[in-house]
């Protein structure tokens, strides 16, 4: 019962993810891609550049949206993948939920807690792995094609790789404004010259 | 004090017109609770950040939880974080069925070729980022390094690798910290 796995695994995804969107992008893909098989590693790659160009936390996007193409994919009508994606944001957003009501009136005391200090940063020097591994697991045929198949694309991914990490970093440009514009070379390359 | 249909209200625009993740709701957020409505004071603002991202889960729902909470109890928590959530959740669930229906489309194709590989970017590019906000250094490098390792090679999956970065953060805080090199 895909349902009923959905649930379980994005509640794990929420309960387990210290460190921000891109820490959580990494536990969906290993949970939902390398894991559960429910979707191919560029329909995930597809979900995750959608989910940042559209407003709100990107955690919640990528599971609505990684929630109704799981269960879509699984066979069934689109209007269960409806269910799905509302199942999915719900599961993942709940054992947090809980947990702040239960814990946020003495977490504000113990924040500072030097315990509590040293395992957030253990945390957050681990998270940096994770995400370093997820992009190294994206790194794939579906994701910069193939030479083999095509010289020109292979080409122009590694170049817009090159372009957007170097952009993003050394120039400060935003997801959106990369996303946009690798959109529009993707459309005039593959689509208006036929590449 | 805030009524539940304030509390809707504000964090319904926060989380509707902020692009860019959960971090970049912060200036909008600020402008809305501590300038606005003074629902609560600059400084306990930073608390709440500080708190919202020591807790796991998604940051922009914690602030909403937490600050529903503290106004309005737990109905003010879950009509915060609804507020915050459902035009996001809405606008891209339009989206993914809009997207599913286009699927094989050769104009959409096109599009999401050029931009796979900038994805991989994006994701690659805040590990950079966060090894210097993280202060990383030679003494705790290799904890990253391990942590990649273990999930790109070895397929540990990632959350076994957080159960295990936390105890061993726990430990380290309790029984060994004093005696050596502070990570």
């Amino acid at each position: 019962m895909i349902f009923w796995k959905l649930f379980y695994t994005f509640c794990k995804i929420g309960i387990f993810n210290f460190g921000g969107g891109y820490a959580m992008i990494a536990l969906i893909q290993n949970e939902v891609v390398e894991k559960q098989g429910w979707m191919t590693m560029a329909e995930f790659t597809d979900i995750v550049a959608t989910s940042q160009v559209t407003p709100g936390p990107i955690g919640i996007n990528v599971a609505t949206y990684a929630g109704y193409t799981s269960v879509v994919n699984a066979g069934y009508d689109p209007i269960w993948g409806v269910a799905g994606a509302f199942l999915a944001s719900f599961s993942v957003i709940l054992l947090p939920f809980l947990l702040m009501l239960i814990v946020s009136r003495f977490l504000l005391k113990y924040k500072d807690h030097p315990i509590v200090k040293t395992v957030m940063s253990v945390l957050k020097l681990t998270v940096i792995g994770l995400i370093a591994a997820a992009a190294v697991l994206l790194v794939r045929p579906e994701t910069f094609g193939t030479y083999s198949e095509s010289p020109l694309q292979f080409f122009l991914s590694i170049g817009l790789f090159a372009a957007a990490f170097f952009l993003s970093l050394k120039r400060k440009l935003g997801p959106i404004a990369l996303i946009v514009l690798s959109g529009v070379v993707g459309f005039v390359v593959y689509y208006g010259l036929g590449g | 004090m805030a009524s539940l249909l304030q509390l809707f209200w504000s964090f319904f625009k926060i989380g509707t017109f902020t692009l860019g993740g959960g971090y970049a709701m912060i200036p909008l957020m600020e402008k809305e609770l501590v300038d606005k409505h003074q629902w609560i004071t600059h400084e306990e603002f930073l608390d709440v950040i500080a708190l919202a991202q020591t807790m796991p889960g998604i940051f922009a729902a914690n602030m909403a939880v937490h600050i529903g909470w503290r106004m309005r109890g737990v109905p003010g928590a879950v009509i915060a974080l609804l507020g915050n959530i459902l035009m996001p959740i809405l606008i891209i669930l339009a989206l993914a069925m809009s997207l599913h229906y286009l699927q094989g489309n050769a104009v959409v194709e096109a599009i999401f070729k050029g931009v796979r590989p900038v994805v991989v970017a994006l994701i690659a590019a805040p590990v950079f980022r966060m090894a210097k906000t993280a202060k990383i250094s030679r003494y705790n490098f290799w904890i990253p390094l391990v942590a990649a390792l273990l999930i790109w090679l070895l397929g540990v999956s990632p959350i076994w690798v957080i159960l295990i970065a936390g105890f061993g953060g726990f430990v380290y805080g309790k029984y060994l910290e004093k005696k050596e090199v502070r990570l």
